[in-house]
């Protein structure tokens, strides 16, 4: 069935790439690693297309460097917007020769567009925060009447998300809240205890009426059951079974200590560089080209698509790579690029848009921030609260009855992330109290900061947007970037159910601060519009090539295949119909798991 | 890069061999970034002069190794001044000077970002508006004035000053200067210690906070996993 072989496949060239694969992914952050996995560890030959740099966390990661060791203390700069030490490598709000535009000047109707140039993608930096959509997530035009129902439901999703979380390693605990779905036993590894901060907030919380749970984050907290989960997710086939045995064992629980979003040079927590690619690698059916741009899927006079049309990097020459499908995991907004800029006779409008409708729909997740100082929490003894590198619980949402009863005047929920403790101290001045205004120094500011040290809190909301019309993009008609590619123009607005949910957001918080026994010394805003992020910042962008159960109506069907070309998938963000307030990472993986199992059937089938 | 205090050359000298050549090639190899069809839509790429989208995140950085510094010898020996005004030895922990800060805050100051350029305006100005005051009041450069006469120009830029008031610049050139201060000095490994943070080393495993403070602060029904 495959042009299976046994010789290892590695990084190759334009010149030593294969004529043909069975699949090419374009892409290989979580959406690519996870496709090419599914698909390799099955049999498949692929080429992945990564349009940044080969990386290496093992070799590349700042494990232990202080701020003291990096310019301007780890400082965020435009050139590393999450600080020195993240892990994003040639990206950020903006890319070099690579732009983007908005359509409009008004700061409010404009969306920032965050991209990593390197193998893996963003999964090098995210905040693993790994969330399962519940049943209504799928549903939630049932369930409210707005936006979009997927053509799927949670159920069909489930055993997914069950195999995402023992092939990358999740903690995190079963709860039993609504909407907030339980996995089943194997799935996850125990959680990290709570930071003195953490375990205040869910007292105090109680008191508000807000939850506070562990987390689910992809991070080993102790070693993944290398005997157990490899049968599980690969059945009958004993050489996947093998290869992941062997790979699991080199993954290292984690150390406690250093951010996770420096990467890890243990593999203890998920990147995609670290989990999906080495034994995809180990299956010898995997080729990698980095630094190559593909900025086509050619056609045939069939309709099929022939493979790829990229740019090599280095030496701005074009090249063709076939193959007898493509999946499109580039990340939500550059696969609706490459499907905009797609164009033919049979496809004048772009490659699967007879619908008009790639671009449409991009969403993002709404976020607003609160900060406050808990007297409580001053002068504790010194103790180690690094942890797991991020956040160890949260406050899943906890309003849906009042909600859908209408109390609330917007329509979706949010969680609440936060972060307090004695972190590692960078480039912002430890907090201390200037009363009247008057600038603290001398001897007295030494022991004000040390008192005051690890006694903040700080919250962030994290919301459902709905999508909506105004809220979308397409072929900027002018600006191309330095390959001479066109480049996306970008819409943007938040509908009253965004901002409104962001006022929300903040009222909750500051009435959090007080029953920690904190003091706010400002209002919480009346009007969310003022206090939401910009569209994009939370880097949750999903849609724009969105699934449904009618062609006329959405891109691709309830297998991420994209309706008008049958060989051609979509892996990543894309196909989100709604954008849940839950963190996207981990739907696009089981997502794209899901797809790489149909793709393999129809190949099996013949159809492909 | 000659060590703190030990030299009064200008600028240009400070720069050794090796960095200004490191300069030189990083000034040239930013040219070839430059699209030299003029396709690209304006991009407002990655400032130029700083260390770019992919530096060496092992290397350990020291101030003036990614951008030419800004102080003369004169204006560093009175940020250094004016770093120990904000945070003195004690017998917990150095000074800041003696930490190196004011070079931290040279680095800030010469950065090619905006924000830090926002910064430069004000920490330049209000360092010069320091040394004119402590030549006109001490006859002295800031540095050389007594610990009494340091604080005394301390204590008039410390109080929150109203807009448009003669006081208005310094003060809030001081809130800066004192927060960079900060962050110079608790970043450090000696900071950081002070500051009771001893986290940054591998553990077998996590025990969350202490049993003894959990208690005292009524939390240990809240510890259910």
């Amino acid at each position: 069935m495959f042009r299976g072989s046994e010789t290892k496949m590695a990084f190759v060239t334009p010149s030593t790439a294969a004529e043909s694969y069975d699949v090419i992914v374009v892409g290989s952050g979580a959406a690519g690693g996870q496709a090419a996995y599914t698909l390799t560890m099955e049999g498949a030959r692929v080429l992945m297309i990564e349009a940044g740099r080969n990386y290496d966390p093992r070799t590349e990661t700042p494990m232990f460097q202080t701020n003291s060791m990096a310019p301007l203390r780890g400082a965020a700069t435009p050139d590393k917007p999450y600080g020195y030490y993240d892990a994003t490598v040639g990206g950020g709000w903006e890319v070099p020769g690579e732009p983007y535009t908005n359509a409009s000047d008004e700061e409010s109707r404009q969306f920032m567009w965050y991209r990593s140039r390197m193998l893996g993608g963003r999964t090098n930096h995210w905040a693993r925060h790994a969330l399962r959509n519940g049943p209504y997530d799928f549903k939630p035009r049932s369930r409210d009447g707005l936006g979009f129902d997927w053509p799927i439901s949670y159920q069909d999703v489930a055993p997914y998300y069950d195999k995402v979380e023992m092939l990358i390693g999740v903690y995190g605990t079963n709860d039993g809240l609504e909407n907030t779905p339980d996995s089943p036993e194997g799935c996850l590894l125990p959680p990290p205890k709570a930071r003195i901060g953490e375990l205040l907030a869910r007292q105090r919380g109680r008191r508000i009426g807000v939850p506070v749970i562990p987390i689910r984050r992809a991070v080993l907290t102790r070693p993944l059951d290398h005997q157990a989960i490899p049968p599980k997710l690969h059945p009958g086939n004993p050489k996947a079974q093998r290869i992941l045995a062997e790979d699991m064992q080199g993954r290292a629980a984690c150390f406690w200590a250093t951010s996770c979003g420096r990467g890890c040079a243990i593999r203890a927590n998920y990147q995609s560089t670290t989990v999906h690619l080495p034994p995809a690698l180990a299956t010898g059916n995997l080729d990698i080209l980095v630094g190559a741009m593909v900025r086509e899927v050619p056609l045939d006079g069939a309709g099929k698509a022939t493979g790829v049309v990229y740019v090599d990097k280095a030496t701005g020459s074009e090249h063709r790579a076939g193959a007898r499908a493509v999946v499109l995991a580039a990340s939500a907004c550059e696969t609706v690029r490459l499907m905009l800029n797609s164009k033919s006779s049979r496809c004048p409008n772009g490659l699967g848009n007879s619908s008009g409708l790639v671009g449409k729909y991009i969403m993002d997740t709404v976020g607003a921030g609160w900060g406050g100082q808990i007297p409580l929490l001053e002068d504790l003894p010194p103790h180690n609260e690094d942890g797991a590198g991020g956040l160890h619980v949260y406050s899943p949402w906890w309003l849906y009855k009042e909600q859908l009863a209408g109390k609330l005047g917007f329509a979706r929920g949010y969680h609440v992330e936060f972060g307090t403790g004695r972190g590692m101290p960078g480039a912002n001045a430890p907090y201390v109290p200037d009363e009247g205004g008057r600038t603290r120094f001398g001897p007295g500011l030494k022991e004000d900061a040390r008192r005051y040290y690890g006694s903040q809190i700080f919250f962030s909301g994290r919301g459902e947007m709905i999508p909506n019309e105004d809220s979308y993009c397409e072929i900027d008609p002018k600006a191309v970037d330095r390959w001479g590619i066109p480049v996306l123009r970008f819409h943007w607005k938040w509908s009253e159910h965004e901002t409104r949910q962001a006022a929300h957001m903040q009222r909750t918080f500051a009435d959090w601060v007080e029953a920690m026994g904190g003091v706010n010394r400002r209002k919480p805003a009346e009007d969310g519009s003022k206090v939401i992020e910009p569209g994009g910042k939370v880097i949750h962008e999903v849609g724009g090539t969105i699934m449904g159960a009618e062609a006329s109506k959405s891109v691709t069907n309830s297998w991420s295949q994209t309706w008008d070309v049958s060989n051609v998938y979509v892996a990543d963000g894309g196909v989100f119909a709604s954008n849940a307030d839950k963190n996207p990472t981990l739907t696009i993986m089981a997502l794209a798991w899901r797809a790489a199992d149909r793709i393999l059937d129809e190949m099996r089938r013949g159809n492909v | 890069m000659s060590e703190p205090g030990s030299s009064g050359q200008p600028l240009a000298a400070r720069m050794d061999r090796r960095v200004a050549i490191k300069w030189m090639l990083a000034a040239s190899a930013g040219a070839l970034l430059v699209d030299p069809l003029g396709l690209s839509a304006a991009a407002p790429d990655a400032a130029p002069g700083g260390y770019g989208k992919d530096p060496d995140l092992l290397k350990e950085h020291k101030p003036g190794d990614s951008w030419p510094l800004t102080f003369s010898e004169a204006v560093r020996r009175d940020a250094a001044a004016l770093c120990d005004m904000v945070i003195p030895a004690d017998g917990r922990s150095p000074s800041a000077s003696s930490l190196g800060v004011h070079d931290f805050i040279d680095e800030w100051v010469s950065a090619p970002y905006a924000a830090q350029a926002k910064d430069r305006k004000v920490v330049l100005e209000g360092l010069a508006w320091v040394d004119t005051q402590s030549r006109k009041r001490f006859g002295r450069a800031y540095s050389d004035a007594t610990p009494e006469q340091r604080l005394s120009l301390c204590g008039e830029m410390a109080p929150a000053a109203p807009a448009g008031s003669e006081l208005e610049n310094p003060s809030r050139f001081f809130r800066r200067f004192r927060n960079l201060t900060m962050a110079g000095f608790f970043s450090t490994p000696d900071g950081m210690k002070d500051l009771g943070y001893v986290g940054n080393v591998p553990l077998p495993r996590f025990e969350g906070p202490p049993a003894d403070l959990v208690a005292k602060l009524g939390l240990t029904g809240e510890v259910t996993w």
